[in-house]
């Protein structure tokens, strides 16, 4: 059969799939398993570091990014990118004034039954 | 090769070009996604780093084995689908239409599980509302952790019923014949949208579920 070679049409082989979905399975134990171990703020670097290797892993094979041309891969990121303004600037606006929100106590108008 | 000819519309060159426009569409619409729930995360962040100890203290309250549940569940559903775009690639029709009820099946069990997590949630007086009972002083902003929490899967919940909605007319489709190695680019896009609701719950388990897990030990 006559097989098309061109930019968006590479097949994943199915062997590739079970190995990275076996991967994303291992770091999905890792990640719970080191929840339980009291390594004080490495906690959440390694909470982030995994969840963004399993979030790198499913993008890069199951979402083809690895084969895709080059426009859809910046599109992608671009996505990740925005996000990351979106936290640097709040984080910095919030992070620079003298305290972090309002009290939420129990005068507050969030919770006025408390 | 005439029977299996995908259309192209009149203003693409060729069929690659509309494969690649198609996906590059799917990606400009899951990029604004990322900035939907990135919303949510920002607001996470942001009260996480004001009462560190209630988000401890509310994360306790979440239930880490149907949570892990979920998150194999839902790594399953992901090779599922990719397994159905393969299978569309390779015009085998019979398992196209397996994995795509696979995948189905698998997302309506992570629904149910969260359904029950939620009725937990309410049996036992941790809704926030009149309803709400803490033992602890933090109880307003622990509060605000489960709003929070209901906010980001109740959102991530109502993008997997429409998932499975979508995947249903898909799996109709399949079954007319409507996808093979000339048109797979619809099934690829729904994978691209499935991926990424997985991905969403790959950052959501980890911030709520497992904040300081070693403590209730």
């Amino acid at each position: 059969m006559q097989q098309e070679h061109s930019e968006g049409h590479h097949v994943v082989p199915v062997r590739t799939y079970l190995i990275i979905f076996g991967a994303l399975m291992v770091l999905a134990v890792v990640t719970v398993a080191v929840s339980y171990v009291n390594l004080g703020v490495l906690n959440n670097f390694i909470a982030l570091a995994i969840a963004i290797s399993k979030a790198v892993l499913i993008m890069a094979f199951f979402m083809h990014l690895k084969y895709s041309n080059k426009l859809t891969l910046l599109v992608a990121l671009m996505g990740f990118f925005w996000l990351i303004i979106f936290f640097a600037i709040t984080m910095g606006d919030y992070l620079a004034r003298g305290s972090i929100p309002g009290d939420l106590g129990p005068q507050s108008v969030f919770a006025p039954w408390m | 090769m005439a029977h299996k000819a995908g259309v192209v519309a009149p203003y693409f060159h060729d069929l690659d070009q509309q494969r690649e426009v198609n996906t590059l569409g799917m990606w400009a619409f899951l990029a604004t996604e990322v900035m939907f729930f990135g919303g949510l995360f920002v607001a996470y962040v942001v009260y996480r780093f004001a009462y560190p100890e209630a988000f401890y203290e509310g994360s306790h309250e979440l239930n880490v084995i149907l949570g892990g549940i979920n998150t194999f569940i839902l790594l399953g559903s992901s090779l599922t689908m990719a397994l159905a775009v393969h299978s569309a690639q390779t015009d085998a029709k019979k398992k196209l239409i397996i994995f795509l009820i696979l995948t189905i099946i698998l997302g309506l069990i992570f629904l149910v599980i969260k359904g029950f997590e939620y009725y937990e949630k309410f049996d036992h007086h941790l809704v926030p509302g009149p309803d709400f009972e803490w033992h602890s002083s933090h109880g307003n902003q622990v509060q605000l952790f489960i709003s929070l929490y209901f906010a980001t899967t109740g959102l991530h919940a109502i993008h997997m019923i429409i998932g499975i909605g979508v995947l249903f007319y898909f799996l109709i489709r399949a079954t007319m014949g409507a996808y093979n190695s000339l048109n797979y680019d619809p099934v690829e896009n729904m994978g691209l949208y499935w991926h990424f609701v997985d991905i969403a719950w790959v950052f959501i388990f980890p911030l709520y579920y497992l904040l300081e897990r070693y403590m209730t030990l």
